[in-house]
C-alpha cells in the first residue's frame, strides 16, 4: 500500500473515531490488507484468526517499522556519543512518549518498559516491600485473575509474608463489588485487579474499585494485557496507581510491555534488577540509582520491541481505540447470537458490560477436540484453561474454547466459527 | 485426507462416546491417575493383576478429550491377559506410531486394531492425549503410582 493511500486511510479513520462510529466493510477489508498473515489458507480453508486475546498479529506498518530500525538506526541507545546511538535512543524515548500519551499518563517517566504485563505485575510485587508492606499484611485480587496475577502475589506470600484475599465472582462472570468492603481491612496494602477478563470477556469497573480503595488509602494495580486492546484507556481518569500491559495484544512485537506507575510510587519503590543504564554511580562500598524510568530498566533495553510497540499504537490510534472498541462490539454481539442459536453451546461470561471475547462449552466434548476441528477448519481459536485455572474451578469446568475478536476479524468469519461448531457436533 | 478419516475416525468416535469398562473396580489391586494438566484430561486406572503379575481385568474413569477417552477404551480391550513386558512393548510401539517413528506398513508391530490412531502423527499437540493412558498404564505395571504426560 503506499504512503499516500495510508496517510489517506488514516485520515479517514482518525475522523471515523472523532465520531466513534462503526467500521465500513471496506474499512475492515483495507484494515485487513495491512497484516499479511490474514492472507493465507490453513488445511485449504482461508485463516479465520481468532485467537487474539492470546496475541494479536501485526500490521505490515509495525514489521517495516522494526525492519527500518534494525537496517538503520540500530545502536545501544543512553551509551553513545555516535549518531546511531543517538537516533536509537531517540526513537526508544520517542516510542515511550507515544506509551504516555496513550494511556494519557502524566509524565513520561511514569512509564517502564518491562517485558510484558506478567514482567510489570512481578516488578510491582517484588518492588513493593520493605517499609510499605510487612508480614500480616493483605492484598487483595480478585477470583477471574491471570495466573501471572496470582501467582507474582503467591511468591509474595511466601518471601515477605503477606496474605492473599479474594474478591469473588458471580455466575455471569462479574464482579461481587459488594464483598468488597468485607475484604478491606486496616491491613490491606493493595488492590490487584484485571481489568477485562481474558475468559471471560468482563470489563470490570476498576474506576469504581480505584475510588473504594483511595478512600482506605489503599493503591491499586490494573491489569491491562486485555484492557489496553480493547478500548481507549486514561490512567488519570481511572487514577490507578498501577496499569500494566503488553505490545503483543495491541498489534505489536513480543518480548514488550509497558509498566504505568504514579511517580509517587515510582519514586518510593526500590529497583528489582541491577545493571547497566539503572545506576548513577557504581562503586564497591555501594552505588546510587537513576532517576525514574530508568531505576526500573537494567540491562541493554529490547530497543526494537519499544520501537515497534510505539508504532503499533500509531496504528491502533489511527483507527481510533473507540471506534475499534465499537466495531469489535458489533462482532460480539453477532458471535454472541450465533453460538447461542446453535444448541448444545453454553457461552461461560454474560457480563453486561462485556468485550469481545467469548468462551464457550459444548457439553461433553473437550475443548481440545473443538479446537482441532476449528483448526481444521482454518478457524485458529484457543483452548484450554487460559492460565486462569481458579476461574475454571470456580465454574466446575476443566476448560473452555475461546473465540476472542481484533478490528480485522470479519462478520463472515463469525459464520465461519458457528459452522465450524456445527461441524464438531457432526463429528463428535 | 479429512477429518473423519483420521483422528475422528468411526472408531475413535465410537470409543469416545461408548467407552468400554468404564467404570469404578471396587477391588482392584492397583488404582492409578494419569493427568495432562494442560488439557484436563484426568484418569483413574483400576487394575487386577494375579500371581504372575497378568492383567486379569483393567477399568478406568475420569474425563478428557476424545482421543484420550478413545485410546483408554481401546487400552483396556487390549491390555487383558499381558504382562508388564507386554504393556511395555505395546506403549512404546503405541508412542512410536503416534510420533511417526514406526511405520505399521512396513515395519513389525502388535498394536492390532490400536492402528485407527496412526493419524494422530500428523496432529503433535495431540499426541500426549493419545498416549496418556498407555503412559499411565506402562507406570502402573513399572510399580509407579501416578503418571503425566506433561
Amino acid at each position: 500500500m503506499s504512503q499516500k493511500h495510508l496517510q489517506t486511510k488514516a485520515k479517514s479513520l482518525n475522523s471515523i473515531s472523532s465520531k466513534t462510529s462503526i467500521l465500513s466493510e471496506q474499512e475492515v477489508l483495507n484494515i485487513r490488507q495491512d497484516f499479511p498473515v490474514l492472507s493465507q489458507s490453513i488445511n485449504g480453508n482461508p485463516l479465520v484468526f481468532l485467537d487474539n486475546a492470546a496475541s494479536s498479529q501485526m500490521p505490515r506498518q509495525v514489521i517495516e517499522r522494526i525492519q527500518k530500525y534494525r537496517e538503520t538506526d540500530h545502536a545501544n541507545v543512553h551509551r553513545g556519543v555516535h549518531t546511531l546511538s543517538q537516533r536509537a535512543t531517540d526513537d526508544y524515548e520517542k516510542a515511550r512518549e507515544k506509551v504516555q500519551k496513550f494511556i494519557n499518563a502524566r509524565h513520561s517517566e511514569e512509564i517502564i518498559w518491562t517485558s510484558g504485563t506478567t514482567n510489570g505485575i512481578n516488578l510491582v510485587a517484588a518492588s513493593l516491600a520493605g517499609d510499605y508492606i510487612k508480614e500480616g499484611d493483605e492484598i487483595i485480587i480478585s477470583e477471574m485473575e491471570h495466573h501471572s496475577n496470582i501467582v507474582s502475589w503467591q511468591i509474595h506470600c511466601v518471601s515477605r509474608g503477606t496474605k492473599l484475599k479474594i474478591l469473588p465472582v458471580d455466575d455471569n462472570g462479574e464482579l461481587e463489588i459488594e464483598k468488597l468492603d468485607e475484604l478491606i481491612t486496616e491491613r490491606t496494602k493493595l488492590i490487584s485487579l484485571i481489568h477485562i477478563s481474558n475468559v471471560l470477556g468482563t470489563i470490570n469497573p476498576v474506576k469504581e474499585v480505584i475510588a473504594k480503595a483511595h478512600q482506605h488509602n489503599i493503591p491499586v494495580l490494573i491489569d491491562g494485557a486485555q484492557g489496553s486492546a480493547h478500548g481507549p484507556v486514561d490512567v488519570q481518569d481511572l487514577d490507578c496507581d498501577f496499569y500494566v500491559f503488553s505490545g503483543h495484544k495491541i498489534y505489536g512485537p513480543t518480548g514488550i510491555g509497558v509498566l504505568y506507575g504514579k511517580k509517587e510510587w515510582l519514586e518510593k519503590m526500590n529497583p528489582v534488577s541491577g545493571g547497566g543504564d539503572m545506576i548513577q554511580t557504581v562503586s564497591f562500598e555501594g552505588s546510587t540509582w537513576n532517576e525514574l524510568p530508568y531505576k526500573f530498566e537494567a540491562g541493554t533495553p529490547n530497543m526494537d520491541g519499544a520501537i515497534g510497540l510505539g508504532a503499533a499504537i500509531d496504528y491502533a490510534t489511527n483507527i481510533g481505540m473507540s471506534t475499534i472498541s465499537a466495531y469489535e462490539d458489533t462482532l460480539l454481539k453477532a458471535a454472541t447470537e450465533a453460538i447461542d442459536e446453535i444448541p448444545g453451546v453454553d457461552i461461560l461470561g454474560r457480563a453486561k458490560n462485556k468485550s469481545s471475547i467469548i468462551s464457550f462449552t459444548m457439553g461433553d466434548i473437550h475443548p481440545h477436540d473443538v479446537g482441532t476441528i476449528l483448526d481444521y477448519e482454518g478457524v485458529a481459536v484457543r483452548a484450554g484453561h487460559h492460565c486462569a485455572q481458579p476461574l475454571m474451578d470456580r465454574y466446575q469446568i476443566p476448560a473452555t474454547t475461546r473465540a476472542s475478536f481484533a478490528v480485522y476479524n470479519t462478520f463472515e468469519e463469525i459464520e465461519k466459527l458457528a459452522a465450524g461448531i456445527r461441524k464438531v457436533k457432526e463429528i463428535l | 485426507m479429512s477429518l473423519t478419516d483420521s483422528i475422528y475416525n468411526e472408531q475413535i468416535t465410537y470409543h469416545s462416546k461408548t467407552p468400554r469398562n468404564f467404570k469404578v473396580m471396587d477391588d482392584a489391586d492397583m488404582v492409578v491417575k494419569g493427568n495432562n494438566p494442560l488439557c484436563g484430561d484426568s484418569y483413574e486406572f483400576y487394575i487386577k493383576v494375579d500371581e504372575n503379575n497378568t492383567i486379569q481385568e483393567i477399568t478406568f474413569t475420569g474425563k478428557g478429550c476424545a482421543i484420550s477417552k478413545a485410546s483408554a477404551s481401546m487400552m483396556t480391550k487390549l491390555a487383558k491377559g499381558k504382562k508388564a513386558d507386554e504393556i511395555e512393548t505395546l506403549f512404546k510401539e503405541f508412542q512410536a506410531m503416534s510420533t511417526g517413528k514406526l511405520d505399521i506398513e512396513t515395519q513389525e508391530h502388535h498394536l492390532g486394531n490400536l492402528t485407527v490412531f496412526k493419524g494422530v502423527k500428523d496432529f503433535p499437540v495431540r499426541i500426549k492425549c493419545a498416549t496418556l493412558p498407555w503412559h499411565t498404564l506402562n507406570s502402573a505395571m513399572k510399580g509407579k503410582e501416578e503418571a503425566s504426560t506433561e
